[in-house]
């Protein structure tokens, strides 16, 4: 559980992602997790302030089981995505007190059909430790241009 | 050389009773038309008084193509003004809201102007002597938009003198904005936050007649709401409490015989709303001490009546939809014939519980944003449409789900809620506003 440790959990992450093994990826996840992206800059609260999302694993896993329905016709064709990270910044690696956090700047790239969208901004992890491995407890999103109006984004950050 | 322009009848053509040219979707010229004469005929809806609550508070809006900016005055006085400097055009105001202090002041050459508009002070002042300024219209400073109503907060405008009286335009419909700030136990609505934004790639339009189809919900979004019904059914092991997010998302699989049955209200002018007797918004969990707040305010057989009123959509025509029982405002703002910025703005009820606003930021993040599952099911019809209407093999876009052979125009009728009335409804204002003062031109050059 040292800081190269998290360094490569977060790499995990992204590559489940753009390898889309989302089973994998939701099994990452503490079961009390939250998945946020705030609509606000440095945004403290995500309930009471407005977010463009705020996901606990059951809503995750809505959204991984319809990637593959039958009838999701925003996802024919199917998107792709691609994390571009740079090393993580490890904010705190304390195994006494179970706490863990990271903070990785990243380019994420959605596609779907001809078209390409590019995203910008920094992934923070908390995570903690269970039985000797790392599990999300709060994944943060902070695009640099949240208050944007963008299309569909279909996959995750 | 476009075919609408100066062609009245061609306009008037691309309506019929149960059905519409598909020009109206895709046509760059009817677009053109649609901001030169449409918006500038009707009463467009410009933001919230509690976006300008202190002295210098501004936001900026546009009506069809043209900028304005709305600012409170140091008298407390609301004014709306064409976002254009009187000397070279600049605009004035370049964000979408902010606090300007007691005065604007141009960055091109420092012109600046009191928060009602008039014209403050001009560097150079002597150079003016004599020219004859004091008769320009320069010399009055920001012009204001003539015609402007704040009702009950929310803040309307209308670019052209003719036309209807905002009372005339709205009339009854006016009555899901009072259901939605009466729903605060202190009758007061605040914009505390800005609004999801999020681009859609085909016309405006499209966006609006969906808000009042109720017969594409279990099917579009058997994607997203049906699949989050099922993920919660096989996951919920003995809970016997429904989530909040699967009480907002599990209404949208709701069969045909309910929308049947909970119907829709047209008014004259295009207004309208679904859910009349019940909607998708009508079975969720109280909340926790709002109801006593409510009877403390009101009484109960108010509040009850209040509460009970559960419309789903009500279309504000042309351009806005409000849903009173979660507290947004959708805001559908053309930016070309295929390009429509949508903003979605949560209301907070002052004096109400937190949760109810938890509530409102839940459902505007789940159904409006970018980053919704059920807003991708509706932008992709959306954008098949806006491509399917290329094809020649049908140009006429069919409204005639429970039309009736002489169904009246600018009427107020209860109706079953699956009918494609509303969209009617739509259009026959759509031409009533969009030639409204091509007729006016036309006579006046007879
Ligand atoms: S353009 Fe505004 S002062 Fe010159
Ligand atoms: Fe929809």
């Amino acid at each position: 559980m040292n800081e190269k440790a998290i360094a490569d959990f977060v790499y995990e992450e992204a590559r489940l992602l753009d390898a889309m093994q989302w089973e994998g990826w939701l099994g990452l996840y503490h079961a009390e997790a939250r998945y946020w992206v705030p609509l606000e800059w440095q945004q403290q609260d995500p309930v009471l302030q407005p977010s463009l999302m705020y996901e606990d694993v059951l809503l995750l896993k809505v959204r991984v089981e319809r990637l593959s329905g039958e009838r999701t016709f925003s996802q024919k064709p199917k998107s792709r995505c691609h994390h571009l990270l740079q090393a993580p910044q490890i904010v705190e690696c304390n195994a006494e007190t179970g706490v863990f956090k990271a903070r990785t700047s990243f380019l994420y790239t959605e596609t779907r059909g001809d078209t390409l969208e590019r995203y910008s901004g920094w992934a923070s992890h908390e995570l903690i430790a269970i039985d000797g491995a790392f599990k999300i407890k709060l994944k943060r999103i902070d695009l640099i241009n949240f208050d944007a109006p963008f299309g569909n984004i279909q996959l995750f950050m | 050389m476009g075919a609408y322009r100066n062609n009245i009848d061609a306009v008037r053509a691309l309506v019929r009773d149960s059905e519409v040219h598909r020009d109206v979707y895709i046509d760059a010229e009817v677009f053109d038309l649609e901001m030169e004469h449409l918006f500038p005929n009707s009463w467009v809806y410009i933001g919230h008084a509690s976006q300008l609550a202190k002295p210098g508070d501004f936001i900026t809006a546009t009506i069809g193509r043209q900028p304005v900016l709305a600012t409170r005055h140091s008298d407390g006085s609301v004014h709306v003004l064409f976002n254009r400097c009187p000397h070279k055009g600049v605009k004035i105001a370049s964000e979408a809201c902010g606090n300007t202090g007691k005065f604007f002041r141009c960055p091109y050459h420092a012109w600046s102007f009191k928060t009602d508009g008039s014209l403050l002070a001009i560097p150079l002042k002597k150079g003016y002597e004599s020219t004859g300024f004091e008769e320009s219209p320069a010399s009055i400073g920001l012009t204001p938009v003539k015609h402007v109503k704040i009702y009950r907060d929310f803040i309307f405008a209308k670019l052209n003198d003719g036309g209807l009286s905002f009372e005339d335009y709205f009339g009854e419909s006016l009555s899901t904005i009072d259901n939605m700030v009466d729903r605060s136990p202190e009758g007061k609505l605040v914009v505390q936050a800005a609004p999801i934004r999020y681009m859609h790639t085909c016309n405006w339009k499209m966006l609006v007649e969906n808000q009042t189809d109720t017969c594409h919900p279990m099917v579009a979004h058997e994607s997203s709401a049906g699949t989050a019904v099922k993920v919660w059914t096989r996951e919920k092991g003995d809970s016997t409490d429904t989530p909040m997010a699967v009480q907002l998302y599990a209404p949208f699989m709701s069969p045909y015989e309910f929308y049947e049955k909970s119907g829709i209200r047209i008014w004259p002018n295009g207004h309208g709303h679904t859910g009349v007797s019940n909607s998708i918004h009508s079975d969720y969990s109280q909340i926790p001490g709002y109801f006593d707040k409510m009877v403390a305010t009101y009484g109960e057989a108010r509040a009850k009546e209040i509460l009970g009123e559960t419309r789903h959509n009500t279309i504000y025509f042309p351009n806005i939809m409000v849903k009173g029982p979660v507290q947004i405002l959708r805001h559908f703002i053309p930016i070309a014939v295929d390009k429509t910025l949508v903003e979605s703005w949560v209301f907070r009820l002052v004096g109400a519980p937190d949760m109810l606003y938890e509530r409102a930021l839940m459902y505007n993040r789940f159904i409006n944003a970018p980053t919704s599952i059920v807003g991708h099911d509706d932008l992709e019809m959306y954008e098949r449409a806006q491509e399917g209407l290329r094809s020649n093999g049908n140009q006429w876009v069919n409204l005639q789900r429970l039309y009736e052979d002489g169904e009246k125009s600018d009427v107020t009728e209860v109706i079953n809620g699956t009918s494609e009335r509303q969209m009617r409804n739509q259009f026959h204002a759509w031409v009533k506003f969009m030639t409204q003062d091509m007729t006016e031109r036309a006579e006046a050059a007879e």
